[in-house]
């Protein structure tokens, strides 16, 4: 399931991004290891990780549902890493705009299951679309848009990439 | 008031404390910590978010105690926009309650870090408040 992803033939470097081997490393630092995201798999354009239920990460004091803002950092860990795969490349990028709707309520004690994809990069941005489900992709219980911008260089100045 | 700004399991764990009250609204802050880091130095968009919500819910939860309403609050959506990268020091976030309707509340929320004037951040988002009524359904 490495395959290298539809566009890679820009790729100039034999270097072609692949979540499987850098999600382990990218998800076990800092915010991403303190929330316990794991790689659960990916595709040409999509990546899925794996957000653990913890009895410190509830929304609500008397409710074991985990709380809305780790489920934020698993879209926004998920999407970027889905950038990268589609794109082969791994460049600094930021989150613009990340937009999370809610569309029912978790259950308790579960872990939630993000599931980002990339539907189209340009020069300077991404779009990504992702669902969190509970184990069933079909019944999510958020979905969620975003927009990142790449970093990696000041558009202002000519490059020749 | 104090219990009015009761934070959830998730938002304490973070790190997240009530900084002060500005007026009625309270202002929350978050230490820079490993907990809270993305990219080296830099805050991770997901603590943000996290932020930004906590500032949300709890004004909210003021309000509707304030009020006399029972508070019961429901996540029905979260817009977020990154307006600069955080950096590694102090982040305060504020919530303003926009609209508090019957069924839903729209909130808008910043945060930043040196000056609340250059946001880092901002989300809108809009809460249940009420209980389902099984006779509207």
């Amino acid at each position: 399931m490495i395959g290298l992803p539809a566009n890679s033939q820009r790729v100039t470097t034999d270097f072609v991004f692949d979540p499987a081997r850098a999600a382990p490393f990218l998800t076990q630092h800092s915010h991403n290891g303190w929330l316990g995201l794991t790689y659960r798999g990916h595709g040409p354009d999509w990546v899925e990780l794996e957000l653990p239920w913890r009895a410190d990460l509830v929304g609500e004091e008397d409710r074991d549902v985990l709380a809305s803002g780790p489920i934020v950092s698993l879209m926004d860990m998920a999407s970027g890493l889905a950038i990268w795969t589609r794109s082969g490349k791994f460049r600094p990028i930021a989150t613009l705009d990340l937009r999370v709707d809610y569309t029912r309520a978790a259950a308790p004690r579960g872990s939630v299951f993000g599931r980002a994809t990339c539907y189209r990069t340009t020069r300077s941005a991404a779009f990504v679309h992702g669902i969190a489900h509970e184990g069933d992709p079909d019944d999510p219980v958020a979905r969620v848009q975003g927009v990142f911008m790449t970093i990696a260089h000041d558009p202002r100045q000519v490059t020749n990439g | 008031m104090a219990e009015h700004h009761t934070l959830t399991p998730y938002a304490r764990a973070l790190g997240i404390v009530l900084d002060r009250m500005d007026g009625e609204l309270p202002v929350l802050r978050v230490e820079f910590t490993d907990a809270v880091q993305g990219r080296p130095g830099a805050l991770h968009g997901g603590a943000i978010s996290g932020l930004l919500e906590t500032a949300g819910y709890a004004l909210l939860r003021g309000a509707l105690s304030d009020v006399g309403r029972p508070v019961s609050m429901k996540p029905i959506n979260l817009t977020v926009q990154f307006l600069a990268s955080g950096k590694p020091r102090a982040t305060f976030a504020k919530a303003r309650v926009v609209k508090l309707g019957r069924r839903t509340a729209n909130l808008s929320i910043e945060a930043w870090q040196d000056d609340p004037a250059r946001p880092i951040a901002s989300a809108v988002m809009n809460v249940m408040v009420a209980m389902p009524e099984p006779a509207a359904d």
